[in-house]
């Protein structure tokens, strides 16, 4: 017999005739590290460095300019947006995901609002608000309809135009959103183990209890979170409906950007935008936390 | 450990009566009828699609017969939903809670029943004991092998002190040597509890090796329904035959109760079948040889092509010229007969059954 | 599982779908309503917005940057990160956790946030680079990092990998054919899927054109949309379908693997 090559030998490192010989295999990664470091961790850095910034070298005068009234206020505004909308989102988007995934795997549904949430939750912006506008707006469809079977909604004031209202604009992108995120998780339910739960006795309710829902926990709470970072770093839809005044955290970011009173007001602006990345990256690493949490359960 | 299982509830009958099922065009279940008697294990055996997982299914009460009655213990449980019929179930694959402990998973059906902890944990790692896991008892289903977690999960469906077993295809997923292990564990449990059993399986060794009875399905009906040792000596239909165990298929002519092939005369299992041509089905075992000098030839002399080594026993692959018979022998005897030699082959008299097609 | 629960659950979904689909569709409808309305009280319904976008150069020119950028930035995003994630798999496998924390964070970094460091940069690339708004490209690659890698990701882990790259070379493939050959023909559904999310976020960006004041197409919608509001809504309405077309095709692409039960 001739002689084989030996198995124990891999084949890292070994160039086929003719092939590309590199030094050393993590050079391959470089393009892809160079590029995310000029495009991503780049202007991180200069957010950062800005925040420190003044006239005259390093200083936490913009930091402390976080403090004002007015800005905290707007970080506590945000909070409260993002855990609303988070929250209706949530479970809405968790019931519109499993009666998704209870259905056809392949059937028409199933495609459609996926395809439907898919795009819904990239939707946002002027659009976004003058569909709402024209909806429930002052003199939307909704509103007129509702008036003529004498129900005034705006009895207490036009709420469309404030957080109340934006919580409900925002669920339009984040029950989309849910529904994307959270279906796999569905999809991994194991048929058996609602079948295991009845030959042991246990009631539709006791299934939820005890098995489907303490196993669906982690994830419905990782991307409850993911909702929650999504909400609290949109801009655009903000921008449409809220023509005045930074109630929320990334409104007061573009005003400091493209202040018209003449201050160029980028440091602060830095700094805000430093306080934004904190409270997001706190929540994505509690998301990634989770995320491992569940990949353990449901492979 | 018997005193786990009260004796009564674990001595039920579980009886099938005309259970029919369709889906769409296709009929699962034909009527099919079938009695297992108090503390029997009786197994299902077929190929996918005959219908025994659909007759399981029906018994758990998983699914909705279109038409017929399942009997437990005497109750009429066809209209009771599954989680009240007191059947424990044992599943192919994936069955455990992946986010609770062994002893959680075995304890969860008395939680069901509203067991108190302390209570639970005992039953529960009584039931572990049983199967042999004591010392898994903390671990979680992934920490678990696939002959583990079929075990776990025989313990979980039988801490509840369940009426009858049902188990689905339990050994399938599970690698080949785990898998004889496995069958003879699970028949060892089922002795020592003493419960009344449907095992669904599509691997007839299985079968004939830990059941009590074996009832062949084809196609939504049961073809036979016998002791291990009556469906392989004398299967009731060719399918049975060529289903459990190998076949040789030798055509020759039908007479007047035998069939002639290749110059012998076999005689029939049955009468009433048609005269003319006809193919009897001959087991290995009923075929023996012997040397034949080189120049020798005739309907019965043949070259022996190959020899599959399987232990104790060798099986022997002859030519016959027009056809190829598979003979088995002892090793020790086939051994005489090497590959390429000339053999003459001797059909034992037993009665045979014959097929129409060939 | 039996009849009577298979007709709860069936009750329950309809109820649901339906309850969403009202919530859902009705802004949708109000655009549409919105946006083939005739002139005067009782004009019968017009497609003259949709029609009318034809006639607006800056409308069409955002129209076609927005979707050169798509185009650009998906291509972009597949020649980056495929290599890179079919290398560090074969090669450099202790890089995969660095690569993917780093294709997460823009998830982390709001793109208002990313657009006050981005300032800088830009106002170098326009003087010294290029001042097209296919520049924009070049960070819309990174915005649509975390759907990409995801849907790569699933599609490199749903094949052997190493053992196919191996027989392909044992076979005298070189690199480049064993991606092309070999790779990428076993992960379509995986690289469709990236590309379309890839030209759903960049159809739909607005922050960061806004405010590097180019002018793509939630841009342009949004300077319309003060001056005629029928043909900004028609023109939303129209990507929005675009690309919920574009979905449901993938929709049907690939899904060897789907699962075959249903969810209980």
């Amino acid at each position: 017999m001739a002689a084989l090559v030996n198995p124990e030998k891999s084949l890292a490192g070994r160039p086929i005739q003719g092939g590309l010989r590199l030094p050393l295999p993590w050079l391959g990664t470089v393009p892809f590290l160079g590029y995310v470091a000029l495009f991503l961790v780049l202007p991180a850095a200069i957010v950062v460095a800005g925040a420190f910034a003044g006239d005259h070298g390093p200083t936490l005068a913009n930091l402390a300019a976080l403090t004002q009234p007015y800005i905290v206020q707007s970080f506590v505004n945000s909070v409260v947006l993002s855990a609303a909308s988070a929250s209706i989102g949530a479970v809405a988007g968790a019931v519109l995901a499993y009666a998704v995934a209870s259905g056809d795997p392949r059937g028409p549904v199933r495609r459609l609002v996926t395809a439907g949430c898919g795009v819904l939750s990239q939707f946002g912006g002027v659009t976004l608000a003058f569909a709402f506008i024209a909806t429930i707006g002052g003199e939307g469809f909704i509103t007129l309809w509702l008036q003529h079977h004498g129900i005034n909604i705006y009895a207490n004031g036009v709420w469309l135009y404030q957080l109340s209202g934006l919580t409900l604009v925002y669920a339009y992108f984040q029950i989309p959103l849910m529904v994307i995120v959270f279906l796999p998780a569905l999809d991994s339910i194991r048929p058996q183990w609602r079948e295991a739960t009845a030959s042991l006795g246990g009631a539709s309710w006791h299934y939820w209890r005890y098995v489907a829902g303490p196993i669906l926990a982690p994830a419905f709470l990782g991307c409850a979170l993911l909702l929650f970072a999504n909400a609290f770093s949109a801009y655009a839809t903000a921008a449409a409906l809220i023509n005045q005044g930074g109630i929320i955290v990334p409104l007061q970011i573009s005003n400091a950007l493209s202040s018209e009173v003449g201050l160029a007001q980028a440091n602060v602006a830095s700094a805000l935008a430093l306080g934004m990345v904190l409270v997001v990256a706190a929540v994505t690493g509690l998301y990634t936390v989770l995320q491992r949490r569940t990949a353990r359960w449901l492979p | 450990m018997t005193n786990l299982l009260s004796p009564a509830s674990s001595r039920a009958e579980i009886r099938l009566e005309e259970l029919r099922r369709r889906y769409g065009s296709v009929a699962a279940l034909d009527g099919l009828s079938l009695t297992v008697a108090p503390g029997e294990l009786v197994a299902l055996l077929g190929p996918s699609g005959c219908g025994k997982t659909t007759a399981l299914r029906l018994v758990a009460g998983l699914e909705d017969a279109d038409s017929g009655r399942v009997v437990i213990g005497g109750r009429d449980v066809t209209e009771l939903p599954a989680n009240r019929r007191d059947a424990g179930m044992v599943f192919q694959a994936y069955s455990l809670f992946p986010h609770l402990t062994a002893l959680e998973n075995v304890g969860f059906g008395l939680r069901m029943r509203r067991v108190a902890l302390a209570e639970r944990n005992r039953r529960a790692g009584a039931m572990l004991e049983l199967v042999g896991l004591s010392a898994q008892a903390d671990r979680y289903a992934h920490q678990l092998s696939g002959g583990q977690q079929q075990r776990v999960a025989l313990a979980r469906a039988l801490a509840i002190r369940p009426a009858v077993l049902l188990l689905d295809e339990p050994l399938s997923a599970l690698d080949a040597r785990v898998r004889s292990q496995l069958r003879d564990e699970i028949r060892r449990v089922q002795l020592e509890v003493g419960i009344t059993t449907l095992f669904v399986t599509h691997d007839q060794e299985e079968a004939l090796a830990i059941a009590d009875r074996v009832g062949v399905m084809r196609a939504g009906q049961l073809e036979q329904l016998g002791t291990p040792t009556t469906i392989y000596s004398k299967p009731a239909t060719p399918f049975v035959a060529e289903f459990v165990g190998l076949t040789n298929r030798l055509p020759g002519i039908v007479g007047e109760g035998f069939i002639e092939v290749r110059g012998e005369r076999l005689p029939l299992v049955a009468n009433g079948v048609h005269r003319g041509p006809g193919v009897a089905l001959v087991r290995p075992e009923a075929i023996s040889l012997g040397q034949a000098p080189g120049t020798a030839s005739g309907l019965l002399v043949g070259t022996v092509v190959a020899l599959s080594f399987l232990g104790a026993i060798t099986r022997v692959t002859v030519d016959l010229g027009d056809i190829s018979v598979v003979v088995q022998l002892q090793t020790v005897e086939a051994a005489g007969h090497p590959a390429g030699s000339r053999v003459r082959i001797a059909l034992r008299p037993d009665p045979v059954l014959i097929t129409g097609q060939s | 599982m039996n009849r009577r629960k298979a007709r709860h659950l069936a009750i329950f979904r309809w109820t649901v779908l339906a309850i969403m689909a009202a919530f859902f569709l009705l802004p949708i409808a109000a655009m549409v309503e919105f946006a083939t309305r005739g002139v005067g009280a009782n004009a019968p319904r017009t497609l003259a917005s949709f029609t009318a976008i034809l006639s607006y150069p800056d409308l069409m020119g955002a129209i076609a940057a927005s979707l050169e950028l798509a185009a650009i930035t998906a291509l972009g995003a597949l020649l980056l990160l495929l290599p890179t994630m079919i290398w560090i798999r074969l090669r450099v496998p202790g890089v995969a956790r660095l690569v993917e924390v780093l294709c997460l964070a823009p998830l982390t970094i709001p793109a208002i946030v990313l657009v006050v460091g981005l300032a800088p940069i830009y106002q170098w690339i326009n003087i010294n680079v290029s001042d097209s708004i296919l520049t924009l490209a070049l960070v819309y690659v990174i915005l649509v990092l975390p759907f990409a890698y995801r849907a790569l990701d699933l599609g490199l882990s749903g094949m052997d990998l190493r053992t196919l790259s191996e027989a392909a070379r044992n076979l005298g493939a070189g690199w480049p054919t064993v991606m092309a050959r070999v790779v990428v023909p076993n992960m379509w559904s995986a690289v469709l899927n990236a590309c379309l999310l890839s030209v759903a976020v960049v159809l739909g960006e607005f922050t960061i054109a806004n405010l590097l004041n180019f002018e793509n197409l939630q841009v342009a919608i949004s300077l319309l949309g003060r001056a005629n509001a029928g043909v900004s809504i028609a023109v939303a309405v129209a990507s929005l379908g675009f690309v919920f077309v574009l979905l449901v095709l993938l929709s049907f692409v690939g899904g060897r693997r789907t699962r075959t039960f249903r969810v209980m």
